[in-house]
């Protein structure tokens, strides 16, 4: 390699640094660690060492042995009150109660500062002899676990070690999957049946006509989404001014509920996401040559069989695209089904925000984070081959 | 200078720049508080004049809690707050878990002025506060709803209902709804078979319920008479009939009152700022004026006491709008709350 190609590519390479390093820190990064907190929790080993070197000789179904019950103590004295506490809110989440055993166990052991005193954990609570207490510790020592992916889709490790479905009371985060998936992909649906006929009247006409279509599009896709969510909540009370025209006008007798249904966070959603799929579509139809329509006419093709194998064949690429965008989009949707939809409304991301924000627990926050982009990526390279056939075969 | 040196120099000098901002901000106090009339009254009697005294601009944060949100700033480091106004069951929490500054009593005055239970080493009390039925008395004129009972009546009261969206109070709402004394509602909810009776009860009235997670959506829903009762929030309610003029009414027996802590995250960039703050929030004649603006009930005897006649009936903390009322148990919640949450979601999302 010569002096200069070896400068060039340098200079290149130093054009290109400020993006590599930028989606390095801020994407690369961040992204592995949250996949990464999915699967790998330290916090219990973290706050029991003594214990996890202890476990050995103990049947799971009987009390502890007096070993185990040393290295707990052992335990408990050696850690700090915020490693013991990342443990401890892990634990309660695993089997109520935790949290007063806990508790009251460090304030026995302060009344007792000297190591060499003994204390019978059992006596200081009795639900330390409950073997189950100490199968959520031992069985949680290895900081790699699939237990929160496992959650994610509402299964768990029983007793034994098998995966088995979690009882129905507990069990909820399929049914948010679901969910987000069959709204998302009514809100696509809609997306592309209001939003193919418009974009081929946008594209039909020009000069102000166009202009003014197409502003009407853009202008609310400027418009912060707060604002919009409260227009709609304004616009969607039993007093709002749909159900007023609805009454007015005699077309229904009684407000109908629009507000906290699916039907309303389906339309304002459509609403939100309307101008990602007109604008994909608009810029493929415009490159159409405006010849090709007059053409399938006069070899005597109806407008529908024309529309059908020349126009649509040809649009797919920006609906597949429009839809993409529709899609994903929406599969990440939070703060208008917060706001405009009730509690079978809420999407993952409401889940996520759960467990992240109130409940601290950030590995279920991350196992529902990597799913939902596993099942993302999955979609992106699926719907990208179905874009991109028709295309090369033109 | 070559161009290298010159580079230094420039990175240098916006390092200092940097720097030299860095030292003017130690001259403020971020202090995160609930919103609404409540830190409006609280910006009036504890900020501005704190910020009088001693020169300290006071930034303001508003949040509607979760522990997950402290927890994550605590844990990252450098906390972007420095005060914040917590629920009872986070204070206990994020005292277990060493998630606040230890607070300095030497400064802030004495802990015995306080009511028990309301001042410790991680937290002073800040107002107390009830979650309670509330109505509108211009809808329901000639029918008045007595208590949860009522609430579940869908036949004598027709309309949605809201309900704030966590499992706190809502099951105890429940389990009085279905005929539980209002002091024995924890015996019952920690007893076998107490968690699936609130549930069962919630179960009835699920067709016909709301969901809130703000005090603003809560009073939001109420006045524009999308639902015609709500298990709110006391404050909202008694300020919205004061600056509105609105007739929305309380019923006390059966509200769960509780007290918010101010409490200094831990590693917190301005701990000792924190502590003079909370001094002067603390002082009896600044708290006593809260309730003139805030209709919250205060933490300390001595300020309560000096709050003007006028402004006390509407106080949770009044004698009268104590009967019939019971204090939140943080203990059973610091021990149920993520099972009963978990559980709650999956319940509501169904």
């Amino acid at each position: 390699m010569s002096a200069r190609t070896r400068r060039r590519l340098l200079a290149r390479g130093a054009l290109l640094s400020p993006l590599v390093l930028f989606l390095f820190f801020f994407f690369f990064v961040p992204l592995f660690n949250v996949m990464r907190s999915a699967i790998y929790d330290p916090v219990i080993a973290r706050a029991f060492p003594v214990l996890s070197r202890s476990v050995e000789g103990w049947d799971r179904a009987g009390p502890p042995t007096p070993d185990m019950q040393e290295a707990l103590i052992a335990d408990l004295r050696g850690t700090t009150p915020e490693v013991l506490g990342d443990a401890v809110r892990r634990l309660n989440g695993m089997s109520s109660g935790f949290r007063s055993l806990m508790s009251k166990t460090t304030r026995a052991l302060e009344a007792a500062p000297d190591p060499a005193t003994r204390v019978d954990l059992l006596a200081v609570d009795a639900r330390w002899g409950d073997p189950l207490r100490w199968q959520a510790i031992v069985d949680n020592l290895s900081p790699y676990t699939d237990r929160f992916l496992l959650a994610a889709f509402d299964l768990e490790r029983d007793s034994t070690g098998a995966i088995a479905a979690m009882p129905p009371e507990r069990a909820a985060n399929f049914a948010y999957f679901t969910r987000t998936f069959v709204i998302s992909a009514l809100v696509t649906g809609l997306c592309i049946l209001i939003g193919l006929p418009y974009a081929m009247l946008a594209a039909s006409v020009r000069g102000r006509q166009r202009q003014l279509l197409l502003a009407a599009v853009l202008i609310p896709m400027w418009t912060s989404i707060l604002v919009r969510a409260s227009s709609w909540f304004i616009l969607m009370q039993d007093q709002g001014l749909i159900n007023g025209a609805l009454i007015g006008s005699g077309l229904s007798e009684a407000a109908v509920p629009l507000l906290f249904t699916r039907t309303g966070v389906v339309l304002s959603m459509t609403h939100m996401l309307l101008p990602f799929m007109v604008l994909p579509v608009f810029n493929v139809l415009v490159a159409i040559p405006g010849n090709l329509m007059p053409a399938a006419a006069a070899l005597g093709a109806n407008p529908l069989r024309a529309f059908w194998h020349v126009l649509l064949p040809l649009a797919a690429r920006g609906i597949v695209s429009g839809s993409l965008l529709v899609f994903m989009t929406s599969i990440g949707f939070y703060i208008l089904p917060a706001i405009l939809g009730g509690p079978a409304e809420q999407l993952i991301s409401s889940l996520i925000a759960m467990y992240s924000t109130k409940a601290a627990n950030w590995p279920m926050a991350s196992a529902l984070g990597l799913i939902l982009f596993g099942i993302t990526s999955m979609l992106y390279v699926v719907f990208g081959r179905i874009g991109t056939t028709p295309a090369r075969r033109n | 200078m070559n161009r290298m040196q010159k580079k230094a120099v420039t990175l240098s000098t916006a390092a200092a720049l940097l720097l030299g901002a860095g030292v003017a901000q130690a001259q403020e106090l971020t202090v995160t508080s609930w919103g609404g009339v409540l830190q409006d009254a609280q910006r009036k009697f504890y900020f501005e004049p704190y910020t009088a005294e001693s020169g300290v601009k006071v930034i303001e944060d508003t949040w509607s809690g979760g522990f997950g949100t402290i927890e994550a700033m605590v844990t990252a480091g450098n906390p972007k707050w420095d005060v914040v106004q917590v629920e009872a069951d986070e204070h206990a929490l994020g005292c277990a878990d060493g998630m606040f500054e230890k607070i300095d009593w030497a400064k802030i005055g004495d802990k015995e002025a306080f009511i028990p239970g309301t001042a410790d080493d991680c937290g002073v009390g800040a107002v107390v506060w009830s979650v309670i039925l509330a109505y509108d008395g211009n809808v329901l004129k000639d029918h008045e709803p007595k208590g949860w009972a009522d609430f579940w009546d869908v036949k004598t009261f027709p309309g949605k209902r809201a309900m704030r969206r966590n499992p706190k109070n809502m099951l105890e709402f429940a389990l009085m709804a279905d005929g539980v004394p209002a002091t024995e509602v924890y015996e019952v909810l920690a007893a076998p078979g107490g968690v699936d009776r609130a549930f069962a009860k919630l179960d009835e009235l699920k067709p016909d319920l709301v969901w809130y997670d703000s005090g603003a959506q809560m009073l939001q829903l109420l006045v524009s008479g999308e639902v015609v009762m709500v298990a709110g929030f006391d404050g909202r309610v008694n300020n919205y009939n004061k600056t509105e003029g609105g007739n929305l009414k309380l019923v006390w027996p059966g509200s769960i009152y509780a007290t918010d802590f101010w409490v200094v995250l831990k590693g917190a960039q301005h701990v000792s700022e924190a502590m003079d703050f909370l001094a002067v929030a603390s002082r009896p004649e600044n708290m006593a004026k809260l309730p003139t603006m805030a209709p919250f009930g205060l933490p300390q005897k001595a300020a309560a006491d000096m709050v003007p006649d006028e402004y006390k009936a509407v106080l949770p903390t009044a004698p009268a709008n104590l009967e019939g009322a019971i204090p939140v148990d943080v203990e059973f919640w610091l021990d149920n709350n993520e099972e009963l949450t978990q559980r709650f979601n999956a319940w509501i999302g169904q």
